[in-house]
């Protein structure tokens, strides 16, 4: 990389998510950006103090403790830009999940069509649907009113009408929100995002534009029956996020003021993150990003010609935990256990980490249980992010997770795991992917960062990849077979640089690991037996592959896709704690 | 490290906000004294609003039945009274369905709002109105003990507190629950049975203090129509020692059970009030503070959850906790005279 192109720009981030805050120093070293140091301090979103910007104050304190460098003068604002001493950063970006989700409501014209391009919008950043009115419902306008003022929306959301298409329908949609936003008093207006028929712009703005807290237009999100266009309408309701936010949360105003307008959503600024890295990897496969945060669980995935980012409240690891049995059973949460835990444990687990959030387990016990909920957290978040991956994927099933290299993996559960195995298995059960694939860890949650950082300068995202930011767990195989337990599924070596070799035979049912350390590569040949599929076809293997190691080296999943577990409750355990063994756990 | 604060305190100066949910009268007034009952502003609400598609109705365009509409926003309607009359031989009538206010006309179309309530707001506790928040409503200063909660039902009453706990580890069941109990606050202990929260309803009690209640009771209890205020968690928890003192200790007081739901962002916590006399002004309760060595804290999560404790020291850098997680952490001496390595974000400042 040409150090020409690179500024001596020191740039600060700073994340403020549900729980915690975290301020992130990337600067110059020897001609290249680099992550420095992070500084992580309480959310401060919520009573008494209700100011984020006090958190990052705190935040960027704690940060300047290990920089041993002034970035806050004496009023405690942020020195902007750097000064000759050394104090002091050139920029700032912000990304911000923390409050609750958004309530939305969501209009379209046609059920199956619009309405549900709507929804699937929604699902890009932190809301919640509170309702949805459609032509087909059978809810009279004045009853839409009383709907509306009752659940005082913040914002809504309309598509609808193909692009020179029929236009009287939208405007009888449009009516009734029109008339409730006239009636909610001026501070609790919704915001309005359009996002159908392009031509009916000047008529939704008469409708509507001055009874919205803010209007925004995207472009129509379906332009024609058979056609989606999503991605457009998502970066202006990122925009519009970030206008409620300020609204809803003190202190965003002055963070965004200090960063000049480079505040975005988390989830958004991980999705240009995958965006960008899928175009930089290229690969047939996917690219796949998940974070398991307290605020919500998010799920980014870059395909070659379409990304996808799926935001989920309700599988958040804290005030929406509570939520949780609404998609999933206890017994759902308890096999994934490793004690015979009684599902009341569970119940108030779930009751008092959504009290609080910021809470973590200091027991073993407490630590199963919370693992547990996590993956089957996680789980459900991908059972329904797959709903929209695209159909021309690369899969070895359409019915399993497509392949995806690398998968990248952040957030509080995951990366405050206490060994990268334990991380690991969380993915491997949760996640289950098949076929060949690098897991990294982003242990200083700086993908959304890095997303951020992209908007003030693209080559800091690139340079910051490079480094160690990241954790390298290693490689994962996970051949999808249906098999007998202990029957042999394939054979692998692995041939080290120096030359030396390690073997495994994998049985079905097992996990395996060969060590390759960090920063050693080494070149990886497998054979499959009948049927079964690493990626390459059935039976179809692979000859002197290069991989990279990683804290745990290669790591072979042998359990079957979809995984495949013991129903009986005393057997499970048993495996799964072997299972965990394998990975290093004690 | 900033630490978040649970008050229970003895003797205090209490400041409170009372709003209306929407914009209305303030009643009350600078420097009066009110009960808990009293009310301090009031307003009017409808719940349902009438869509009149007079065009449609009278079969002419929206221009043409603006003409013939013969109300105007913010008119009153008695039931059945004209809002458009057609033309012609026979003409068609538009009236209004039920007692009404014009809200908005246009379009070929009147809205009206129906079925208007009254909205009373209650003073909540006993103290002095010290400011009055215009068309919204007042803030009250008295002094008192105060107890927060973690979850409340959303109602408000008040009464004489009536103490039903033996110990903070008391499970309120049924047969406890007699007549002589009628129009009191009940501290009552761990809810675990549906028939308990029925059996106080009947009485009715004026509301109930409990430590915990079940998951599988939150429902049920957002239900009841007395309020319903919970200590220290969801599940099975004794009360706090702390708690368990203050409020034992008061017990056939009279007492202001504000039973309001968590908000963490607004700051809305449930709280009980125990109105006492104070020669001067007590302290305010401090909002923020941090954790030092010697300071009273509240568990928040396992082990020991609920137990109060005093932090002994705080360790330097992390810790490495027995789940395996490193943490900032301290030291903390319980009651019992146990010491654990707590991480700073499972505890609580009580004071």
């Amino acid at each position: 990389m040409p150090t020409s192109i690179v500024t001596a720009n020191s740039m600060l981030a700073i994340d403020i998510g549900a729980a915690n805050t975290r301020a992130v120093l990337f600067d110059v070293i020897e001609g290249e950006y680099r992550f420095v140091a992070s500084g992580i301090a309480p959310s401060t979103a919520e009573s008494p103090i209700r100011d984020v910007s006090e958190g990052a104050r705190n935040a960027i304190q704690a940060l300047q403790g290990i920089l041993k460098r002034n970035l806050l003068d004496v009023s405690r604002n942020l020195i902007l830009p750097s000064q000759p001493d050394g104090s002091g950063v050139d920029a700032l970006v912000v990304t911000v999940s923390a409050g609750p989700a958004v309530r939305t409501l969501v209009v379209g014209l046609l059920k199956d069509v619009s309405l549900e391009s709507a929804r699937r919008l929604t699902e890009s950043t932190y809301t919640r649907v509170i309702d949805s009115v459609s032509l087909g419902g059978q809810r009279k306008p004045e009853q839409q009113i009383d709907t509306i003022l009752r659940q005082r929306p913040e914002m809504v959301i309309i598509a609808g009408g193909t692009n020179g298409g029929a236009s009287r329908s939208v405007q009888k949609l449009l009516e009734p929100i029109g008339l409730a936003s006239y009636l909610l008093p001026e501070e609790k207006r919704p915001a309005v995002l359009f996002a159908g028929n392009d031509q009916l712009v000047d008529e939704v703005k008469a409708l509507v534009g001055s009874l919205a807290s803010h209007l925004h237009f995207s472009s129509n999100i379906r332009p024609s029956l058979d056609k989606e266009d999503i991605p457009p309408a998502e970066s202006e309701l990122a925009q519009m996020f970030i206008k409620i936010r300020k609204k809803q949360l003190k202190g965003l105003d002055v963070l965004d003021l200090w960063a000049g307008g480079h505040t975005l959503p988390t989830a958004f600024a991980t999705g240009r993150m995958v965006r960008f890295l899928s175009n930089v990897y290229g690969s047939q496969k996917g690219l796949l990003s998940v974070d398991l945060g307290a605020s919500s669980t998010v799920i980014a995935a870059g395909f070659k010609d379409k990304s996808v980012l799926k935001v989920y409240p309700q599988f958040g690891q804290g005030e929406n935990l509570t939520g949780l049995l609404n998609y999933t059973s206890l017994e759902d949460i308890l096999r994934w256990s490793t004690l015979d835990i009684p599902p009341t444990a569970i119940i108030d687990f779930l009751h008092q980490k959504a009290l609080y959030p910021a809470t973590i387990p200091a027991t073993k016990e407490d630590l199963v249980i919370a693992q547990s909920v996590a993956k089957q957290a996680l789980f459900l978040a991908m059972l329904e992010a797959r709903k929209d991956f695209p159909k021309d994927a690369a899969f070895i099933k359409p019915t399993l997770t497509p392949l995806f290299d690398p998968i990248i993996a952040g957030g509080a559960a995951l990366s405050d795991a206490s060994r990268p195995g334990q991380s690991l298995l969380l993915l491997l059960d949760s996640v289950q992917p098949v076929g060949i694939s690098t897991v990294i860890l982003d242990q200083n949650n700086l993908m959304p960062l890095l997303g951020a950082a992209g908007s003030v300068n693209n080559i800091l995202p690139v340079h910051v990849l490079e480094t160690g930011a990241f954790l390298s767990v290693g490689t994962v195989v996970c051949p999808v077979v249906t098999a007998k337990y202990g029957a042999t599924i394939l054979k692998a070596k692995v041939v080290y640089d120096t030359g030396a070799e390690a073997n495994v035979d994998l049985k079905y049912g097992f996990l395996e690991v060969l060590p390759l350390g960090s920063g050693e590569s080494g070149k990886l040949t497998i054979q499959p037996a009948r049927g079964v599929d690493i990626g390459f076809g059935p039976g179809r293997g692979v000859k002197n592959l290069q991989i990279n190691g990683g804290a745990l080296g290669v790591v072979f999943d042998g359990r079957g896709r979809p995984l495949d577990m013991p129903s009986d409750p005393v057997r499970r355990r048993e495996l799964i704690k072997k299972w965990d063994w394998t990975l290093g756990g004690g | 490290m900033l630490a978040p604060v649970h008050h229970v305190i003895g003797l205090t100066t209490i400041i409170r906000e009372r709003l209306l949910p929407i914009s209305g009268n303030v009643t009350a007034r600078v420097q009066q004294k009110v009960t808990a009952g009293e009310v301090v502003a009031e307003t009017r609400w409808a719940r349902e609003h009438v869509l009149l598609d007079v065009a449609r109705s009278l079969g002419v365009t929206p221009a043409a039945a603006d003409r013939l509409i013969k109300c105007q926003v913010d008119d009153k309607l008695a039931a059945s009274s004209e809002v458009a009359v057609g033309k012609g031989l026979f003409p068609r009538t538009v009236r209004a369905p039920r007692e009404a206010r014009v809200v908005a006309v246009g379009g070929g179309q009147v809205l009206l709002e129906v079925g208007e309530s009254k909205i009373e707001l209650r003073a909540g506790f006993p103290g002095t109105v010290i400011q009055v928040i215009p068309n919204r409503g007042v803030v009250i200063q008295a002094s008192g003990g105060l107890v927060q909660g973690v979850w409340g039902n959303g109602r408000i009453d008040s009464g004489l507190m009536v103490n039903l706990m033996q110990t903070p580890a008391t499970v309120l069941i049924p047969d406890h629950v007699d007549v002589s109990l009628r129009g009191s606050v009940i501290l009552g202990g761990r809810i675990e049975h549906l028939e308990t929260l029925q059996a106080l309803a009947e009485l009715p009690a004026r509301g109930l203090i409990a430590s915990s209640i079940v998951p599988g009771l939150l429902a049920k209890a957002r239900e009841m129509r007395y309020p319903i205020l919970v200590t220290d968690g969801i599940g099975s928890i004794s009360m706090n020692s702390v708690a368990y003192k203050l409020l034992s200790t008061n017990a056939k007081r009279e007492v202001a059970l504000n039973a309001e739901t968590f908000d963490r962002y607004s700051g809305s916590r449930p709280e009980i009030i125990i109105p006492l006399p104070a020669s001067a002004d007590p302290p305010m309760p401090n909002e923020t503070e941090t954790f030092a060595p010697g300071s009273q804290v509240r568990m928040r999560r396992a082990p020991a959850m609920g137990m109060v404790g005093s932090i002994v020291s705080i360790k330097p850098g992390l810790t490495t906790l027995p789940s395996g997680l490193r943490a900032q952490a301290a030291e903390v001496k319980f009651e019992n005279n146990e010491t654990l390595i707590v991480p700073l974000v499972n505890m609580e400042v009580v004071g």
